[in-house]
């Protein structure tokens, strides 16, 4: 009930900000982030209640891991807000939180029974941490597509509808570069307290398994993505399709792993 | 205070050539303009505006016709325009037209280059200098503070300065879509014509913190470095300088390209891939058309940026538009304050006559009566309530008004039958 009204409170936000992307109109925006405030709240006491519901983090069946992710991705994107203005940048993120949230809404809402390799205190550090890091991760890739569309039509010379609303190429980088910054310490915190978690769980901190090899994968393709911008100067346009790639291999990490490669963490989500 | 005693006199680009224009700058004594403009009689309040596109004098004055003529003098004192000839070029705006006149001046409807930004900022100034010198009062001071929100309000709800116009502006704006803050960032103009002259002021306006002037022969590229501050190097620096600055403008008179895109594909790995923004202002052009095609360099020729323009321009008398109808509002809402202040002072004038003759005429009749103090008191007590008895009916009736026009006449049919105005400022 709780998880219906904050998805109808993302919807009209989402809708609102894309109002808000055509009419540029100001105080449009200003009730777009509301909504998306007031749904935030709704959606912290969602988790809370099924916390409370489940008796451990909610953070083991698929439709709690991805509202989660959601959910991390609307407090990123709020707490950037703060201290951080980027124009347009709200209409794009929340359509992913709105697409998330879909995805959280379609699949089953049961509670899990816990089994017993998984009750740990590890459970809502590692899980929390790294569902947080997906989400600046997923900012990143927010801003990667943001500065692509802007680059095409700077490049092409045709200033369509993307032109005028987006914000200028340094600051779409700069977004691209501040998301990875935040996300990548979250992301190797996630890898690492996820190993504590497997040496308590089954004796070992690292099992090659496909979880644990398609984070491992997706860490390096973010560390490169950094080593390379600091060291080479990799930005721009590479960056953000490398933001982009990166985001790709998040998803996969998260559902096509699950789904396709079976694994010890396979029964998790 | 009579909406029609608010006036606006001057000549702009519309009424008058650059060879006239150019006899009215009052270039010489700053002091001079506010001098001689309080000097005139009857020029209660005004401002003084003098930019290169027009010379308006702002004022309110209650007996027009010699201020105005004063006023004009004034104007064409310096000038050899013959005073028959004076008419042909100025223009004349009374009341409402008044107000209108300068919300559009303010919004830069009226400018040359149509929502160009500098007007605002030329207008405040003007405020600023006839407000400091004491020359602007209560009308002047709501007006002009009215107009610099009006033409605010067009910036924000209009997009009538959101687009370039010009090929300089064009290349700034695609700068800042670019670089987003233009503060620190480096120019060098390659070529040191005209052109890359107006493009590196435009630039150097919106913040560029250095320009560098690459050219065939340096003491050009000195001279033109003069100008900005900045420094000057031979075209045989070209590369070496590429590496450190962000946007280039190139203008030279070379018959072929000057850069290629295998020059510059080393510049962007030495840079970094910091982005690099290219202007190609020269025909023919100076930069290889294929340098578009490497990542992170943009690369605008003349062509690309009048696209630009003209893509603007449409969208610009669009919204010009839709300015024009915030003026019209603005005046209307500035005309219902000119009457709500008369309303006020005409309702006291009322009441100030009324115990003028009441007292006069107590005075004149106790004068000869030997009545005890309580007697005189109960006299004056009912000389005042026979006033408001009697004020009380026209006072409603004042008040009343509905429509606008409705009640400027009654304001006017009640001032002239208590004649209000027959006896000008006798309390001061």
């Amino acid at each position: 009930m709780l998880f219906s009204l904050s998805l109808i409170g993302y919807y009209l936000s989402t809708t609102t900000y894309i109002v808000f992307f055509i009419t540029q109109k100001k105080t449009i925006r200003t009730a777009a982030r509301c909504m998306l405030f007031g749904a935030g709240v709704l959606h912290t006491v969602t988790i809370l209640g099924r916390y409370f519901l489940a008796g451990h983090t909610p953070l083991t069946t698929h439709h709690d891991t991805v509202s989660f992710f959601a959910w991390s991705m609307t407090w990123a994107f709020l707490s950037f807000r703060w201290r951080y203005q980027v124009k347009n940048f709200g209409t794009f993120v929340s359509i992913v939180i709105a697409a998330l949230m879909t995805i959280a809404a379609l699949s089953s809402q049961a509670i899990a029974e816990l089994p017993p390799a998984l009750q740990s205190a590890w459970l809502p550090v590692h899980a929390s941490i790294a569902i947080i890091a997906d989400g600046f991760m997923a900012m990143g890739f927010c801003s990667g597509l943001m500065y692509l569309l802007q680059e095409r039509e700077l490049k092409k010379k045709r200033f369509g509808v993307f032109y005028s609303r987006l914000p200028s190429l340094e600051a779409l980088d700069n977004l691209i570069q501040h998301c990875l910054t935040v996300g990548f310490p979250l992301l190797t915190l996630g890898i690492i307290t996820g190993s504590f978690w497997a040496k308590q769980a089954w004796g070992a901190y690292w099992h090659w398994d496909p979880k644990e090899t398609w984070s491992l994968i997706t860490w390096l393709l973010y560390a490169a993505m950094l080593h390379q911008r600091f060291i080479a100067g990799w930005r721009g346009k590479r960056a953000a399709i490398l933001a982009i790639i990166g985001f790709i291999a998040v998803l996969f990490t998260l559902w096509g792993v699950t789904f396709l490669l079976p694994g010890v963490h396979s029964y998790v989500r | 205070m009579f909406v029609d005693s608010i006036l606006i006199l001057g000549v702009n680009h519309k009424t008058a050539p650059v060879e006239v224009r150019e006899q009215l700058a009052f270039t010489s004594d700053p002091e001079r303009p506010f001098r001689k403009l309080k000097e005139i009689p009857n020029c209660t309040e005004f401002c003084f505006l003098s930019t290169c596109n027009r010379v308006e004098v702002i004022f309110t004055s209650p007996h027009q016709t010699e201020t105005i003529q004063s006023i004009k003098k004034f104007l064409f004192a310096s000038s050899n325009i013959k005073e028959s000839d004076i008419d042909n070029f100025i223009y004349l705006h009374r009341g409402a037209d008044a107000i209108t006149h300068l919300y559009r001046v303010a919004a830069s409807l009226d400018s040359m280059v149509v929502g160009e930004p500098q007007i605002l900022g030329q207008l405040k100034d003007a405020y600023r200098n006839s407000a400091d010198r004491e020359c602007t009062g209560v009308i002047l001071n709501r007006l002009l503070h009215k107009a610099f929100s009006v033409a605010k309000r067009i910036r924000t709800e209009t997009n009538i300065g959101g687009s370039a116009v010009s090929i300089s502006y064009a290349a700034v704006e695609l700068a800042k879509k670019i670089f987003g803050n233009l503060e620190g960032k480096k120019v060098l103009l390659v070529g040191a014509g005209e052109m890359a002259e107006l493009a590196a002021e435009h630039l150097v306006n919106q913040g560029i913190s250095e320009v560098i002037v690459a050219n065939r022969t340096l003491e050009r590229a000195v001279n033109l470095a003069k100008r900005f501050n900045g420094k000057a190097v031979g075209l045989a620096e070209l590369h070496a300088q590429m590496e450190l600055v962000d946007i280039m403008v190139s203008s030279t008179g070379a018959s072929g390209l000057i850069l290629h895109q295998e020059d510059v594909k080393p510049i962007m790995k030495q840079r970094k891939n910091r982005p690099l923004f290219l202007i190609d202002i020269a025909v023919p052009r100076d930069l290889d058309p294929k340098l578009n095609d490497l990542d992170n360099v943009y690369l605008y020729d003349v062509d690309d940026l009048s696209q630009v323009v003209e893509v603007n321009k449409a969208e610009r008398e669009q919204e010009a538009l839709r300015a024009e109808r915030i003026v019209t509002e603005e005046t209307l809402k500035f005309l219902q304050w000119l009457e709500d202040m008369q309303l006020t002072p005409t309702i006291a004038a009322l009441r100030r006559k009324a115990d003028t003759i009441a007292k006069a005429e107590l005075a004149k009749t106790l004068s000869h009566c030997n009545l005890s103090a309580r007697d005189i008191k109960s006299i004056e007590k009912m000389a005042g309530s026979i006033i408001n008895k009697m004020l009380h009916d026209p006072i409603l009736f004042l008040k009343q008004g509905h429509t606008q026009d409705d009640k400027r006449l009654k304001l006017d049919f009640t001032r002239k039958i208590f004649g209000l105005d027959l006896e000008p400022e006798k309390e001061e």
